[in-house]
């Protein structure tokens, strides 16, 4: 690739990257959240068409203007969302979009997808419906369609951030025999030490400009950082003890069905301290969205389930603008999510598209300060301007950048989003904050003031629940993590001793581990 | 290697961040110029006449003389009201198709009370009697479908069309038991002579009243969308339902209360077109204004203020159009096409407001 330079609107995504990619090797493609990395990917894959440049297959200048160009070339992207159609077969989904001429033989198909299975250590049951399968399973079925269509460059985007470690090592071993048969391999990343065990090169991006490659073998991850960062910065996230740490919440067997009335949560105990972080780890899907919308009220709970909520006694500092509760626990479920929000409990949910929950995407920060509001004060009229003087303190004191308080919040960029996200909820004095998957698509940078936010929370005395995704940030900021496993609590441990092999275990081997520390 | 072979698209579409207004009224204002000149281009090819006279009597036909004016208000305000009734369910993103529905059953009620009390109490009294009657009407007709759409999350784009197959089964039934006269198949205009429950003459206009209220309706429906609580409930609802659940707005209280005010509008509005213009009820009442006012409220992204303008454009064009049609002996099928031209230019033109063309320069093709 050359010079490939891609703009949207005025945002520029890539400008000017150079980048070659060699057979049999893996690179890694490495770059902050919003460096560019998959819209330069995206274009070699023919989902998005470059403004300027050229791109050369094996010395060839090339024009590709669609996926079936890409296809055509060799060149196949598994997506960090899969692209699979539920009710089929794996099979199915394989040759699916393949205009293969004569009838099609399934059977046929099943036996070329374990002969690709074989040969490179996956195991894929063509027969089985994708929506039986494991997130692990369904990236394996993406890969093997790239492969199906005799694709020799994979790319893949984000591979790694679905999977548990050991999940993780299984699909290294996959990609590393793929090396060995000749494939090229570009895996986009932003971990570290993902880039350390598997490539063999490194191509760094920083702000959709092309900084170097580097062979993996003759650098390290502080210099890498470096690289993608532009300057060196320390990754450590400050956890101090808070001394006084008071009961705040307390759920018993907690049990909820999601949206399909399967049991989504199975008698859930444990208890959030004020003063504390408590992560909550699991692979997606194990019940972390509806345990926060259970205790926000959003989710009916069966019967049985006790979420207790112990108020902070009234010379503590966050005690005040709530509605008063019993002092001996108060029983939360039954209670409308307006009740609840009200006695302290705020949840700042970041979904993946980032607005469908929390935020009003055609609104401006104004209006969306006072999403839980705007109830408050007398007469049928809205009063805008307490939410005005919160929005003009968000954005000044998280240092939003936005052109004005009411330009909508969807023309912000995502670390912006969010920081109006979980600045609002703050700002409500909550004394039970509850966020998932708060630093989403952000970059290192912003990422690290929200943990610093939440620190700070915490050192306030507020009891924080920290939903994540990554291993390393949740053994690193929480000071115990709760572990899900299909519904189950599967143990809580210390976020100071734990390693981050005890915890993968946990998610996904439920009971092995005793209820425990 | 065939992807080598191809060419690079010539035009790719790519979407605009944001649009200075003078810019997108420019695109808008240029959309009516084209409109203009490619429906010279069809009169001239098809019927041979000169398009500016064509467009001089289209002008004529809509405001030429006061009577015409007064009509093309009238209608623009008929227009405007439906609009303003549609536009809380459609800022909701509650697809109301049924205002039609709405319209009828108000305008039912208002011709029953009309036929059954007009002697009997005075006017003013009777006026605030069938408005309070035909609001009541439509607002059950909208909340019909917003009880259904909030306990068995049915489909309220189906439904509300259903709704309007009853309304006019109901008014066809009416029509046909207040016959008069007897075997003419219409209701006829009642109280010809007395005028009772007529709109009283403003100031000497017998339709001032007509834009009184529908601009009270309109100023009051820009300031409870932009500036109350509700309004703000209804935005929210709007965007996102996961969102309004998360802020704890209970979503069936406010599908039902929404979908009641805009009924109650559209059953208003059927009052407004009974008492207040034809004086006669038929089948034909809400006359297809149901669905033109769907456009009303889209183009004016729920700006009431803005509906004013596209209600009076369109009002224009219809009335132009027969016009147009009567003078020049054409049929009425090529003003609507030109009506349709016009339309089709105005609304394309969003497209360009949102996206603009990129045209590549080709230096060196393919390779």
């Amino acid at each position: 690739m050359r010079g490939v330079t891609k703009t949207f609107g005025p945002v520029i995504a890539n400008d000017k990257v150079d980048l070659d990619i060699r057979q049999g090797e893996i690179l890694a493609l490495l770059g902050e959240n919003g460096s560019g990395k998959t819209t330069l990917m995206n274009m070699l894959a023919g989902i998005y068409y470059p403004d300027e440049g050229h791109i050369a297959v094996r010395g060839k200048a090339v024009t590709i203007r669609s996926p079936k160009d890409a296809f055509d070339l060799g060149i196949g992207m598994i997506h960090q969302h899969f692209k699979l159609v539920d009710v089929l077969t794996a099979a199915e989904n394989i040759v699916l979009g393949l205009k293969e001429p004569g009838r099609l033989d399934l059977k046929a198909v099943g036996g070329r997808v374990r002969e690709i299975c074989e040969r490179y250590g996956f195991a894929v049951d063509p027969e089985q419906k994708i929506y039986n399968m494991s997130v692990s399973q369904k990236q394996t079925v993406e890969i093997v369609k790239v492969l199906y269509r005799g694709a020799d460059i994979l790319i893949l985007d984000e591979p790694t951030a679905v999977l548990t470690p050991q999940e993780t090592d299984r699909l290294f071993d996959v990609l590393r025999n793929m090396r060995a048969d000749g494939k090229s391999i570009v895996i986009i990343t932003h971990k570290l030490h993902e880039v350390m065990a598997i490539s063999d090169r490194v191509a760094v991006l920083r702000k959709g400009q092309y900084v170097g490659d580097v062979p993996t073998s003759r650098t390290d991850p502080q210099k890498l950082t470096e690289m993608m960062m532009g300057r060196s910065v320390t990754l450590n996230i400050d956890r101090p003890l808070v001394e006084h740490r008071p009961l705040r919440l307390e759920v018993r067997d907690l049990t909820v069905r999601s949206d399909d009335g399967v049991l989504a949560l199975d008698h859930v105990s444990f208890q959030a301290m004020g003063g504390e972080i408590l992560g909550v780890a699991g692979i997606s899907g194990s019940g972390q969205k509806e345990l926060l919308e259970a205790i926000a009220g959003l989710r009916p709970a069966q019967e049985g389930s006790h979420i207790i909520y112990h108020p902070p006694t009234p010379d503590q500092a966050i005690a005040g603008r709530h509605a008063p509760v019993d002092r001996g626990g108060e029983e939360l479920i039954g209670k409308t999510p307006r009740q609840i929000h009200r006695i302290g409990v705020s949840m700042a949910f970041v979904p993946e598209d980032r607005l469908g929950m929390g935020l009003v995407g055609s609104m401006g920060m104004v209006d969306n300060m006072m999403l839980k509001t705007y109830r408050e004060g007398p007469g049928p009229l809205l009063d805008r301007k307490p939410p005005r003087a919160l929005a003009q303190r968000v954005k000044d004191e998280l240092e939003v950048l936005t052109p004005s308080l009411n330009t909508p919040v969807r023309r912000l960029s995502g670390g912006n989003v969010q920081k109006v996200l979980v600045g609002r909820e703050i700002s409500q004095e909550p004394s039970v904050l509850m966020t998932a998957y708060a630093v989403r698509g952000l970059d290192i940078n912003t990422s690290y003031t929200i943990y610093n936010l939440l620190t700070e929370q915490k050192k306030k005395g507020v009891a924080v629940i920290f939903v994540g995704e990554d291993l390393d940030v949740l053994l690193e900021l929480c000071d115990r993590i709760l572990v899900l496993c299909a519904g189950r609590v599967n143990g809580v441990v210390d976020g100071r001793t734990a390693t981050k092999e005890e915890v993968g275990l946990m998610m996904t081997n439920l009971g092995k581990e005793a209820v425990g520390a | 290697m065939s992807a080598a072979v191809k060419r690079e698209p010539a035009v790719r579409i790519v979407k605009r961040d944001s649009i200075p207004r003078w810019k997108s009224w420019g695109i808008r204002l240029l959309s009516v110029v084209l409109a203009l000149i490619l429906s010279g281009l069809f009169i001239f090819a098809v019927t041979k006449l000169n398009p500016i006279q064509v467009y001089v009597e289209m002008y004529s036909g809509a405001l030429g003389t006061t009577n015409r004016t007064w009509t093309t208000i009238r209608d623009t305000m008929m227009l405007l009201c439906i609009g303003v009734g549609l536009a809380p369910a459609f800022k909701m993103r509650f697809w109301n198709i049924g205002a039609e529905g709405q319209i009828l059953v108000g305008g039912c009620c208002t011709a029953g009370m009309m036929i059954y009390l007009g002697a009997q109490i005075s006017t003013p009294l009777l006026l605030c009697l069938m408005a309070v009657v035909s609001i009541i009407a439509g607002a059950l007709w909208g909340l019909v479908p917003a009880i259904f759409k909030s306990r068995w999350n049915t489909n309220e784009t189906l439904f509300t069309l259903m709704m309007n197959y009853v309304a006019i089964q109901i008014t066809s039934y009416c029509v046909a038991l207040w016959e008069n006269p007897w075997g003419s198949n219409s209701v006829g205009v009642i109280h010809r002579q007395t005028k009772f429950g007529w709109f009283p003459p403003l100031f000497g206009q017998d339709y001032a009243l007509n834009v009184i209220l529908v601009m009270a309706l309109t100023v009051g429906m820009y300031l409870y969308l932009r500036y109350s609580k509700q309004g703000y409930e209804i935005a929210v609802v709007g965007e996102s339902a996961n969102t309004a659940r998360y802020a704890g707005i209970k979503l069936s209280r406010v599908y039902l209360r929404t979908m009641a005010i805009s009924g109650a509008i559209c059953g208003l509005a059927g009052f407004i077109a009974v008492a207040g213009s034809s004086h006669t009820i038929s089948t034909n009442t809400a006359g297809g204004r149901g669905f033109t006012a769907i456009i009303v409220a889209w183009l004016a992204q729920f700006n009431t203020f803005v509906m004013v303008l596209i209600a009076f454009l369109l009002v224009f064009l219809e009335k132009g159009a027969i016009r147009v049609a009567s003078q020049f002996n054409l049929n009425d099928y090529a003003s609507n096409i030109i009506t349709g031209i016009i339309l089709f230019c105005i609304i394309g033109s969003e497209f360009f407001i949102n996206y603009k063309l990129v045209f590549h320069r080709r230096k060196e093709g393919g390779k």
